[in-house]
């Protein structure tokens, strides 16, 4: 099943809003950058239905090449992860995909 | 950042759009992200990140409290990978973390 885009979300708006396609693409464009944007100056983000996106910093740490066992130094960094909210996680966890359905 | 600190955000840059058509807008991407999560759709935007479903096999467990054991379903479980642009500034960012709600006494 191919995936959701960008243009997706664009010609949905289009049709559902009534914004014309460059109105739309650049508030989906913005969305985006937005989410970014406050990402990068540290703020998490909520948003109700979806999740919340959340900030965590990594120390460093030793890893390891896994083919030849070599240590390598994993630097300390800063990441971001996703935490779906109840009700998505409810939806998601209900479905019973095959694996063809997957790909 | 909230919804409606993200709507004002959007609304500075695109200022020839009304406030009420923006939030209409961002109302509308994240019911279309929660929808095709939920059918078992990836998203996949360019630039930001993907979301996808991650399969959890059936796996022994028990109960913590009880120490009854069971078996647990199997279940799809949403996964965010932040695209390369996202995880660099991220790691770029020199600001603290600051929670979501907070950013009301910013300005």
């Amino acid at each position: 099943m191919a995936a959701l885009t960008k243009s997706d979300l664009t010609e949905q708006i289009n049709r559902d809003i009534g914004l014309n396609k460059r109105e739309a693409k650049e508030v989906v464009e913005q969305f985006f950058e937005e989410i970014k944007a406050s990402l990068a100056e540290g703020w998490q983000v909520k948003l109700p239905g979806l999740g919340n996106f959340v900030l965590r910093n990594k120390t460093l740490r030793p890893g390891r090449n896994p083919i030849t066992g070599e240590f390598i130094p994993v630097n300390a960094r800063r990441v971001v992860t996703f935490k779906a909210s109840l009700k998505l996680k409810q939806q998601v966890s209900r479905l019973r995909l095959s694996k063809q359905e997957e790909e | 950042m909230i919804k409606s600190q993200l709507v004002e955000r959007i609304g500075r840059k695109l200022s020839y759009l009304s406030e009420k058509d923006i939030t209409l807008c961002v109302n509308n991407i994240i019911d279309s992200l929660i929808k095709n999560l939920s059918k078992g759709k990836r998203i996949e935007i360019r630039d930001f990140g993907s979301f996808d479903l991650n399969y959890h096999a059936p796996r022994l467990a028990h109960n913590p409290k009880t120490g009854e054991k069971l078996i647990t379903d199997p279940k799809y479980v949403a996964h965010f990978k932040p695209g390369k642009d996202l995880k660099e500034r991220i790691n770029a960012s020199t600001q603290p973390i600051r929670a979501a709600k907070d950013e009301e006494s910013e300005e």
